[in-house]
């Protein structure tokens, strides 16, 4: 294949698969949607509850979004070095989004800023998003993360003083849920960074929701932390939807970066019940394997 | 048995609902958000649909393009306070008696409410398929110049919901209500954890 029949075949690829993910979500996320359904008794949840999973069903059979809010796509990207494709990556992710606009379909999110504009195509300046984390090897791994608007909106980051301590980054972590969780639709993934200024924190936040649900922080202080923070907004009990119940999370986790010893930066970012996150991983030779839908056919 | 309202909405009906109840839709629902609130309000523009005892979805659909018409592919509420500046006056303006979208709204909306017989509900946030295959037909769209999810869908719907009622004509606000109950919830059991955080010593 010479290189532009290539980069042909790699934006069909991410094309489908950025469709793909809007349109049903990972096994781990239904896994823990069904063990917080059994959770709920009150008349109101079971009503929301039966109402989620009648949507995943009708999106599935129907081959539509699930949540009509597709996003502004963000890709991760963990490339190895000497991948083929890697100074083609950009352009291909820019018209992977333009096609799966049209073919999945996703709305048009994209805003062109200050223009106020709406691109029509979902891409724009800087969009889509990606982040690159550079590695040695040859392959390359893609997530891709669809998040509404409501589910953003929460989002938020600030710098604490060191004698505001690990307490500080509690205490910010449930001002956030309990002021903006509601609207978020609830069960929510929450991501919490702890690192050194606000746009490290912040983007550590966003990066720790891209973990499968349920994945530990490998420091065990950090993981009793993801704990605590869990039961704690459990209790709180947001319940689906905000209308109050047993459960406020899908889950919580951490990640965390060596910090500036004067300052404790903590971000804060959510994930909605409708979390559509998806994790291809990709060869030199592109073929490639789908980590967080095992069942998917492209 | 389903509760079914249908359009137009009359005062008698709306009075009959209590913060908390399901109920469901027949008519026309019309996809109204932040710039449509804007226009009529802040810039004083007329709204081009009028809403006088209608229903509006704080919501920004996906549609396909079907023939001359339009078909409605994905469409799920979005978050109601992002409007609580406009509502007040929005329902004031407009004579409308239904206002879904998702989680809740606050004291200026209530008290529109309980002033011109309206209510707040909430559709399960994020079942946008379920509500498009409850979409008969889209009739029409105005100020399509703001783009898919701005534009005001004119939509006609059978049994549209569930719809939890969260906001009532009597004043009741339900997620205001759950909110004290969060808050009051928070305190202790952030101390306890705060204990057992105390990682810098």
């Amino acid at each position: 294949m010479d290189k532009r029949e290539a980069q042909r075949s790699l934006t069909d690829i991410m094309a489908r698969f950025t469709g793909y993910v809007g349109k049903r979500l990972p096994q781990d996320v239904l896994d823990k949607l069904a063990q917080l359904r059994e959770g709920e008794q009150s008349p109101l949840s079971r009503v929301v509850y039966d109402s989620m999973f009648e949507n995943l069903e009708a999106a599935d059979r129907l081959d539509r979004p699930c949540c009509q809010d597709t996003g502004v796509i963000q890709y991760f990207i963990t490339a190895g070095a000497s991948f083929p494709l890697l100074g083609e990556l950009r352009e291909i992710l820019g018209d992977a989004v333009r096609e799966a606009t049209r073919e999945a379909p996703l709305r048009h999110n994209a805003v062109e800023t200050f223009v106020e504009k709406n691109t029509g195509d979902n891409t724009g300046t800087r969009v889509p998003w990606i982040e690159w984390d550079i590695v040695p090897g040859d392959g390359a791994t893609i997530e891709v993360y669809m998040a509404g608007g409501g589910c953003s909106l929460p989002g938020a980051a600030k710098v604490l003083m060191p004698a505001a301590g690990y307490e500080g980054i509690v205490q910010f972590v449930f001002d956030v849920i309990t002021s903006y969780g509601v609207n978020a639709c609830p069960p929510l993934l929450v991501g919490v960074g702890v690192s050194t200024s606000v746009e490290t924190a912040a983007m550590l936040s966003k990066k720790a929701i891209l973990r499968p649900i349920g994945t530990r922080h490998p420091n065990p202080q950090a993981a009793e932390m993801e704990l605590l923070l869990e039961k704690g907004l459990n209790e709180v009990g947001l319940g689906p939807q905000g209308l109050s119940g047993n459960s406020t999370v899908l889950g919580v986790h951490i990640e965390s970066s060596a910090r500036h010893p004067s300052t404790i930066g903590v971000g804060v970012s959510v994930g909605c019940w409708a979390h559509r996150r998806g994790t291809i991983r990709i060869a030199p030779d592109l073929s490639y394997e789908i980590l967080s839908h095992k069942e998917a056919v492209l | 048995m389903k509760k079914v309202l249908t359009t137009p909405i009359s005062n008698e009906d709306i009075e009959s609902l209590k913060a908390g109840d399901v109920v469901y839709l027949d008519g026309l629902l019309v996809t109204c958000r932040d710039v449509g609130h804007r226009r009529l309000i802040e810039l004083g523009r007329e709204l081009p649909v009028d809403l006088h005892g209608l229903a509006i979805f704080h919501a920004g659909p996906i549609v396909a393009k079907d023939g001359d018409g339009w078909k409605m592919i994905s469409i799920g509420p979005t978050t109601s306070m992002r409007m609580e500046r406009f509502e007040k006056d929005f329902i004031e303006q407009t004579g409308v008696k239904l206002i879904i979208g998702k989680g809740g709204m606050g004291a200026d909306t209530a008290e529109a409410c309980k002033k011109h017989k309206a209510v707040h509900a909430v559709f399960p946030g994020g079942c946008a398929v379920l509500a498009a295959v409850e979409v008969e037909e889209i009739e029409r769209v105005e100020w399509l110049d703001l783009g898919m999810p701005e534009a005001l869908w004119v939509s006609r719907v059978k049994e549209f919901g569930p719809l939890i009622i969260s906001i009532d004509a009597q004043g009741n606000n339900l997620f205001e209500a759950n909110k004290a109950g969060f808050n009051a919830k928070k305190g202790p059991i952030i101390e306890e954890i705060s204990r057992q955080v105390r990682f810098i010593k």
